[in-house]
């Protein structure tokens, strides 16, 4: 079924996770801010316009604050013709978690934003974006990051992990 | 029979929710389509069950199909029990 899926322009998270849009122990005081924060690494890595972040909290403002999509995570995003350049993912972990408005997974201390260009091509990737921020070993490393190495460490690590389990 | 996964774009959350429900049905040997919906396009379509955020209730107020809501979209034991018990329910 997701091989039938799968475009030409299809991705892993490996390719566009790097170490310029990780971020470990970011301060912020409300969502508004970690949104800013998390939006501004891909805008500085030339992957997304200016104008994404601003679509990226329009769209919370919108249709609420489901994007807490599991206890104290918070995946944000926009559209393709929202200003993204290129299909990119960025993640901060916060130092004070924030109110998102959640009835449920507030507060939260993980921020994650992607940008995609098309409705497909992300597919793989966020499959393994989902697994990842399912496993609790591995949000517990995420969180207990105290440098973006570690950070990203943790992701990529956990990568590995997750296709050799695959494997077995 | 088809289920219906909702978000506000339907491209991230509710992606992500087809993807770990299509998994669930494959070990469970059971088919059915799970089409990603968007909270713009969803009026007007028809589905045997609406899987959405549970903050989202607010927006399928009128719908006439069995909804489940999800309270983590990345758990995958809830997400089994809850499809797996609407779709026994609508078996009967």
């Amino acid at each position: 079924m997701i091989e039938n899926q799968k475009s030409p322009r299809s991705f892993f998270l490996k390719k566009i996770l790097t170490i310029e849009t990780v971020r470990a122990n970011v301060r912020v005081d409300t969502w508004q801010q970690a949104a800013d924060k998390v939006g501004c690494l891909l805008v500085e890595a030339g992957k997304v316009e200016t104008k994404y972040i601003r679509r990226m909290k329009q769209a919370l403002d919108e249709v609420g604050p489901y994007v807490v999509v599991a206890p104290g995570i918070a995946l944000l995003h926009a559209r393709p013709e929202d200003g993204v350049l290129q299909p990119c993912i960025s993640l901060i972990t916060l130092e004070n978690p924030v109110e998102f408005g959640h009835s449920e997974n507030d507060p939260v201390d993980i921020v994650i934003a992607f940008g995609a260009i098309d409705k497909d091509s992300h597919i793989p990737a966020l499959k393994q974006l989902a697994e990842k921020i399912g496993n609790e070993q591995i949000i517990k490393q995420i969180r207990s990051a105290t440098s973006d190495e570690f950070l990203l460490e943790a992701f990529i690590a956990s990568n590995q992990d997750l296709s050799k389990s695959k494997e077995n | 029979m088809i289920i219906a996964t909702l978000c506000g774009m339907g491209f991230g959350t509710s992606m992500m929710l087809k993807l770990f429900i299509e998994d669930i049905l494959k070990d469970e040997g059971i088919k059915a389509k799970v089409v990603p919906w968007d909270l713009g396009s969803f009026k007007g379509q028809n589905a045997d069950i609406i899987v959405a955020p549970v903050d989202m209730k607010r927006h399928l107020k009128s719908a006439t199909s069995k909804v489940v809501l999800i309270h983590n979209l990345v758990d995958k034991a809830e997400i089994k029990t809850s499809i797996l018990e609407a779709i026994r329910s609508l078996e009967k």
